[in-house]
């Protein structure tokens, strides 16, 4: 049998979460095309970045807090989360303001990682333009 | 009046366009995706600043609390209700305009 096709996915979020059921798609789907053992990534860009503040607590609304998943990205292999440093900047946060999203890395004793990764919208074109597949959120 | 504002500034004009069509005195109370207007340090920060001197600006607290947005972040004078808080809101003012 001849190796499985594996192919370079970004899923790229421009939502804020709560307010559109975007984000949590965004997130179900990078979960089960990294279930698929494909190489996946995700892009945090505009109000995507709001997707990964921390401390959200949406009990008074009734609405799920799903932000916890996030964490389980890391034990799917997906283990590059890339948030666009000016995203941050125009609404007032910075890489303090998010989760710490962690990862182990099996090349490296399983020493743990951060997820997360700021980069420029300069960087940020690079990277997207080296992708098979993109997914929009 | 009440007006009520429920997408994100960075996302949707609405807010910009409740603040063009709103008359000084009346109030606006940001709720949902709406409540990211609220805080400090963004790139609306200073329309928002200029509306809280002749407007009551509101910020629905739970939609702030789902958000991760802490009470401390927010720009000088916005003030945090409640839903009894929105409730009393909508009734105290004669007319409720949402801005979607």
């Amino acid at each position: 049998m001849s190796d499985p096709i594996i192919k370079r996915f970004m899923y790229i979020n421009r939502r804020a979460p709560y307010g559109t059921i975007y984000s949590v798609e965004g997130l179900e789907v990078a979960l089960v095309g990294a279930a698929f053992e494909q190489d996946v990534s995700m892009a945090f860009i505009d109000d995507g970045v709001y997707q990964l503040k921390k401390n959200q607590d949406s009990s008074a609304t009734g609405i799920k807090n799903f932000s916890p998943a996030y964490r389980a990205l890391g034990d799917y292999d997906v283990t590059r989360l890339y948030v666009e440093r000016e995203s941050l900047q125009s609404r007032g946060l910075s890489e303090q303001d998010l989760m710490e999203l962690t990862y182990e890395d099996e090349d490296d004793d399983w020493a743990e990682k951060p997820s997360i990764r700021i980069v420029s919208g300069t960087e940020l074109a690079d990277i997207i333009a080296d992708q098979d597949v993109i997914l929009n959120f | 009046m009440l007006h009520t504002v429920n997408k994100s500034p960075f996302e949707k004009n609405s807010l910009q366009t409740c603040l063009r069509l709103s008359k000084p005195g009346s109030n606006i109370l940001l709720i949902e995706d709406a409540v990211y207007a609220a805080t400090a340090g963004t790139s609306i920060s200073g329309v928002v600043t200029t509306a809280i001197q002749d407007h009551g600006v509101y910020a629905l607290g739970p939609d702030l609390a789902s958000r991760g947005i802490d009470e401390t972040s927010l720009l000088e004078g916005i003030e945090v209700v409640d839903y009894e808080g929105f409730v009393k809101l909508a009734a105290e003012n004669d007319k409720v305009q949402s801005w979607l």
